[in-house]
C-alpha cells in the first residue's frame, strides 16, 4: 500500500493509503478532519475545497497520492491557536453568511483564495463570478457575497477591523 | 473507483516505459480522468502521474512562436504575461473554462489529449493552427483532431508541448451550458501566419473548421461578412441541452461575437 507524506494545517503526517484514495477521504477518514465536506463528489459543488500549496482545489477530484510533499490547509487550520477566527470566518459569522452550513467550509476556503488573487479588491459582481465553483443549496449567496466584500478589506489591510453588518 | 497502482516518473522515457502496459493511463491534472474513474468508465491497472516531469512544464516566447508545456495548468496559462501579450484570446479562454478550482489543477495537454468535443482548447488549437509536439514527432492541428475523444496520438505517445504561431488577431466566443459549464457551441477566429481560420467546438462530435466563414473573413474581416452564412445542422450534436438546429444557429452568433472579441 502506498504511503503519502504531507503537511496538513502545519502538522506533518505519513499516512498509508490506496492508490484510489481521494484527498478528501484521507482528510476526513484517516485524519478525522471532518470540516471538509463532500457534497456532490463530482467536482461541481465545492463543499470539499481545501488549499494545496496555497491554491484552492476540489479535494474530491485529487488523489491523496497526488498531494505527496504538499502543504494542505483545511477549514480547521484557519483560526489562530488561541481560537481567534480568520477574518473570512469572522466575516461569515458577522454577516450571517450561512444557513444550513454545509457549503460553508468550501465557501470560506474558496473565498480566501479569491481574495488573495485580487489584491486590487473586487466588486460584488466579481465576487459572484469568483464563486463559480461553489454551490449553496440554501441559495444564501447574498450574505456570502457581503461577507467576502467585508473580509477583503481586512485581509488587504485597508481596515483594521471588520465593518459591522447592518442590523 | 477501482484501485490501481500509482507511479510518478520524473522523465518522459520512464513514463513511456510505464505506459507500455496497455491498461496503464497517464494522469496530468486529473480533472477529467478522476470523475471518469469514479463512474467506473475505465479500469486502469496503473495511473502514471506526469506532474513530476520537468520537461513538460514551462511557457515561453520563442521568436514568433509561443511554446506551452503540456503540463501547464489553466490558471498558470491565464495569468502568464507571455500568453497575455502574444495571444490574449488564449489567456482569456484559459481563465474562463471549468471553474477556479478546476483551473488550478487541469492542464492544457490533458485537455488536448482527451479532445472532449465540448472542451475549449481544441477550438484555439485548430483555429490558430498549432503544432503538437510529442515525444516522437510534430503533428499539425489539421491532422491531430480526429473526432470525438480521438486524436492522432498513438499508444505510448505523449504530448510534450503545444507550439502556437502568434496571430495578428484572434477571438473566441462560446455559449456555455449553465449547469455543466461545458461548451454548447464555441467559435474561435484567427488571422495570422496560418491565414484566416475559423474553428467550431461544442457543436459537433469534434472540433471542425468552417470553410465558408474563413473565405468570407479573408475577404472582409468583420461580423457582417459572416452574417449571411448559415451553418448546416447535418452531423451536429442534438441532445437534451439543445437541438442540432439550435447549435447550428449558435455557430453564426458565436462567430460574430468572436470577430468582435478579436477586434
Amino acid at each position: 500500500m502506498p504511503s503519502v507524506n504531507l503537511t496538513v494545517n502545519g502538522q506533518r503526517h505519513s499516512v498509508e493509503v490506496e492508490g484510489r484514495t481521494l484527498l478528501v477521504e484521507l482528510l476526513r477518514e484517516k485524519l478525522r478532519l471532518t470540516g471538509t465536506h463532500v457534497g456532490c463528489d463530482t467536482s461541481q459543488c465545492g463543499a470539499c475545497v481545501v488549499h494545496v500549496d496555497g491554491e484552492s482545489v476540489k479535494s474530491c477530484t485529487m488523489l491523496a497520492v497526488q498531494a505527496e510533499g504538499s502543504s494542505v490547509t483545511t477549514i480547521e487550520g484557519l483560526a489562530a491557536a488561541d481560537g481567534t477566527l480568520h477574518p473570512m470566518q469572522e466575516a461569515f459569522r458577522e454577516y450571517h453568511a450561512l444557513q444550513c452550513g454545509f457549503c460553508t467550509p468550501g465557501m470560506v476556503m474558496s473565498a480566501i483564495d479569491l481574495v488573495k488573487k485580487h489584491p486590487e479588491g473586487m466588486d460584488e459582481h466579481e465576487i459572484r463570478e469568483g464563486l463559480e465553483g461553489n454551490l449553496c443549496r440554501c441559495t444564501g449567496y447574498h450574505n456570502i457575497v457581503k461577507a467576502i466584500a467585508a473580509a477583503q478589506e481586512v485581509m488587504h489591510g485597508r481596515r483594521a477591523a471588520l465593518a459591522p453588518a447592518e442590523a | 473507483m477501482y484501485d490501481f497502482a500509482f507511479h510518478k516518473p520524473s522523465t518522459i522515457a520512464e513514463a513511456v516505459g510505464l505506459l507500455a502496459d496497455p491498461d496503464a493511463r497517464p494522469i496530468s491534472g486529473g480533472q477529467t480522468i478522476l470523475p471518469a474513474l469514479k463512474h467506473r468508465l475505465d479500469r486502469p491497472s496503473a495511473l502514471v502521474d506526469l506532474s513530476g516531469i520537468a520537461e513538460l512544464r514551462g511557457i515561453r516566447r520563442d521568436g514568433e512562436k509561443l511554446m506551452i508545456g503540456a503540463m501547464s495548468r489553466h490558471a498558470e496559462i491565464s495569468r502568464d504575461p507571455a500568453v497575455k501579450e502574444a495571444i490574449p484570446a488564449l489567456a482569456h479562454m484559459a481563465g474562463n473554462l471549468g471553474d477556479t478550482q478546476v483551473r488550478n489543477r487541469g492542464t492544457m495537454g490533458g485537455s488536448l489529449a482527451n479532445n472532449d468535443p465540448a472542451a475549449d482548447y481544441p477550438a484555439a488549437a485548430l483555429g490558430l493552427g498549432v503544432t503538437f509536439v510529442t515525444n516522437r514527432r510534430r503533428i499539425e492541428a489539421d491532422e491531430y483532431f480526429q473526432g470525438m475523444f480521438t486524436t492522432a496520438l498513438e499508444p505510448g505517445e505523449l504530448l510534450t508541448a503545444i507550439e502556437f504561431p502568434i496571430p495578428e488577431k484572434a477571438g473566441y466566443a462560446k455559449m456555455r451550458n449553465p449547469a455543466s459549464r461545458y461548451v454548447m457551441t464555441g467559435v474561435f477566429v484567427a488571422k495570422g501566419p496560418k491565414g484566416v481560420r475559423v474553428a467550431v467546438n461544442g457543436a459537433g462530435p469534434g472540433v471542425f473548421r468552417q470553410a465558408e466563414m474563413e473565405a468570407a473573413l479573408a475577404a472582409n474581416w468583420s461580423p457582417d461578412a459572416v452574417a449571411g452564412i448559415r451553418q448546416s445542422p447535418d452531423g451536429l450534436n442534438g441532445d437534451i441541452h439543445g437541438s442540432a438546429e439550435y447549435r447550428a444557429h449558435l455557430v453564426g452568433v458565436m462567430a460574430k461575437r468572436a470577430i468582435l472579441d478579436a477586434g
